[in-house]
């Protein structure tokens, strides 16, 4: 049974003459655990699939189920609520909150949770460390770098332990160093269970997917395997490749 | 990290927008508690001041007759004979509920007297009680003793009499020792004297024709009074002096309703600098609110986190009108009340009032913009960007 399942997703904008299908007819399943890259040129309606899968863009017609839950029959708010518990969210160009500082932008999912001060904070600082970054804390986000930052917002959609990540071209504002460090921090969280999908244009990137889809003109035209797989090497190899 | 924590980080970090919103409601409490306060004082100064100016209730004998004057015109050929109030009788007012009320009572006793071939009116009254329900009198002449008389201006110009001459009253010689000046009133018509003096000379020991109270009305309704002085005095008519208690209060009345009119628009222009501070405070964070719901804030946690915010603002808002208001209020007594030392009081209550009603119009103020950032879609507000 797959973990995740869409069935002919359409998603139009606009209305009578003037509509205009950002995605359609698009089918995929992804089982637990999987790697998936999401390819395409930009308008192909990457952003578009990513933010349904995101449960916050209701689809004009289609279905989308995670774990057996059809996502957009759910109430707004418990939508809401399915992000909290089920999604990680890495958005482009970081989305960090200014005026919180580092461990403060990663307690931020937990903000709702019902949990001790220290409880949180002693989670937020686990998933700081679990991306190499245990020293900056304290510091707001415009004194980190951009790959820093990328890593606050990895670790943010990683510290509720959500079984699904989603990406949105997080590598697109780092340099080549850099963004290969993130891609490998990703490979180790799939290697530990999550579900990744990674929305790309990067064909660097989709390398260390497992499985691509590709879109095209808001269809889904093919599905392809990398054609090389770069292999991780667990949790504390990476935080000390980081760290180096 | 809680709610309260992103909502007290973001009034910090943006200060300018949160002094703004705590100008506009500080401005509105200010005002409110600045006019509460002058209006109070200024109420407590016009009603003493106003005190002075005579007696509001009058205790006459009961009678079942109508009287046929009008005016000073009176219609020849009626006469009525009425039971008279017993001086001792008096004291029972001393003990009704709202004695310490009561500023000044003034029992006359009245009687027609004849004067070198006049008939003229003789009033006994109580001069210390007089001072105080008849503050505009002017005595040319000193106040009378138990032989003297006191003659109103009309009479001494009638009778030919002026101060230092002697008068005979009902085969009793006395003398005058003082004329008051034109008042334009009866009182211009009359000759006074003692009260217990009159009472001899007319025969009517023990006995009052009329009292006049002044009463200190501004913590009691002075129909209360009324009624409880009737149950006391059950033989005599006890009446408001409607015209002068209702002008008073009328008076009053209105300034307070005007006054409260300007502070209720101060207060909806508070409203209203918050409601539109806010409403582009949450426009410049559709990002941030966006982000919040993305990783799986409810609704009412954005709401919450706005709500929170100028909860905050408004509290501050509210203790510092507070003081700002007594401050302003004590400045304007000092320009506009004829008191050298005007004192306002630290109201616990007002002071509640003041913080309480900071934090109702900032709410109600922001119930709109916090609806709005709650609204907020996602995907629209990461995409907008």
């Amino acid at each position: 049974m797959s973990y995740i399942i869409a069935e002919n997703l359409l998603k139009e904008y606009g209305n009578g003459n003037s509509t205009v299908a950002a995605i359609s007819d698009i089918s995929f399943k992804i089982d637990s655990g999987e790697f998936v890259g999401i390819m395409g040129e930009s308008g192909a309606g990457k952003s578009t699939l990513l933010s349904i899968m995101g449960a916050m863009n209701s689809p004009t017609s289609g279905r989308y189920m995670v774990d057996d839950i059809d996502v957009y029959t759910l109430h707004q708010e418990q939508q809401a609520d399915f992000r909290r518990e089920f999604l990680g969210f890495v958005f482009q160009s970081f989305r960090l909150i200014s005026y919180l500082t580092v461990l403060e932008n990663v307690m931020l999912p937990m903000t709702t949770v019902k949990t001790r001060r220290k409880q949180k904070q002693d989670r937020a600082k686990q998933a700081l460390a679990s991306v190499g970054l245990n020293g900056k804390i304290h510091r707001l986000p415009n004194q980190i770098s951009g790959g820093e930052k990328e890593r606050v917002a990895i670790a943010r959609a990683i510290v509720n332990e959500p079984p699904v990540l989603l990406a949105d071209e997080p590598t697109g504002n780092l340099d080549t160093k850099t963004t290969h460090e993130v891609m490998r921090l990703l490979q180790i969280l799939n290697q530990e269970g999550m579900t990744i999908i990674l929305v790309t244009h990067s064909a660097e990137c989709a390398e260390y997917t497992q499985r691509i889809l590709n879109l095209c003109d808001g269809r889904l035209v093919g599905e392809n395997k990398p054609e090389k797989k770069p292999t991780g090497q667990g949790l504390k190899a990476i935080s000390e490749i980081i760290a180096a | 990290m809680t709610l309260k924590d992103i909502a007290f980080k973001n009034l910090m970090r943006r200060k300018g927008k949160a002094a703004f919103v705590l100008a506009g409601l500080l401005i509105g409490v200010a005002t409110v508690v600045t006019i509460i306060s002058f209006v109070d004082a200024m109420t407590n100064d016009i009603n003493h001041k106003l005190e002075k100016y005579g007696a509001n209730i009058l205790i006459v004998p009961r009678t079942d007759n109508l009287t046929l004057t009008y005016g000073g015109l009176s219609l020849g050929g009626v006469s009525f004979e009425m039971q008279e109030i017993r001086q001792t009788d008096l004291a029972g007012i001393h003990s009704i509920k709202n004695a310490r009320n009561i500023a000044a009572l003034g029992p006359m006793v009245l009687g027609g007297i004849q004067v070198k071939g006049n008939r003229v009116l003789l009033a006994g009254v109580d001069f210390k009680a007089a001072g105080i329900l008849k503050p505009w009198w002017k005595v040319r002449g000193g106040s009378p003793g138990e032989q003297d008389v006191l003659l109103g201006a009309e009479a001494a110009r009638i009778l030919g009499l002026g101060v230092g001459q002697p008068i005979t009253i009902n085969k009793h010689t006395l003398n005058i020792s003082g004329v008051l000046e034109p008042t334009g009133s009866q009182d211009d018509q009359l000759v006074f004297a003692r009260l217990e003096t009159v009472q001899v000379l007319l025969n009517k020991e023990d006995k009052v024709s009329m009292v006049e109270v002044a009463a200190l009305c501004t913590a009691c309704p002075i129909e209360d009074m009324v009624r409880q002085i009737s149950e006391v005095l059950p033989a005599a008519k006890v009446m408001a002096i409607q015209q002068v208690v209702k002008g008073r209060m009328e008076t009053l009345s209105q300034f307070k309703k005007f006054s409260y009119g300007i502070s209720g628009l101060v207060v909806l222009i508070g409203g209203l600098v918050v409601l539109v501070t806010l409403m582009g405070s949450v426009r410049e964070r559709t990002e941030e609110i966006g982000i919040f719901r993305a990783i799986g804030f409810r609704k009412r946690h954005v709401m919450r986190i706005v709500f929170l915010e100028v909860g905050i603002v408004s509290s501050l808002a509210g203790v510092f009108g507070y003081f700002i208001g007594i401050g302003c209020a004590y400045v304007g007594l000092r320009l506009f009340s004829e008191s050298p030392a005007p004192v306002i009081p630290i109201d616990i209550e007002m002071a509640c009032g003041a913080v309480l009603l900071a934090i109702v119009v900032g709410l109600i103020s922001s119930a709109y913009p916090a609806f709005m950032a709650s609204r907020l879609d996602p995907n629209e507000a990461l995409r907008s960007l």
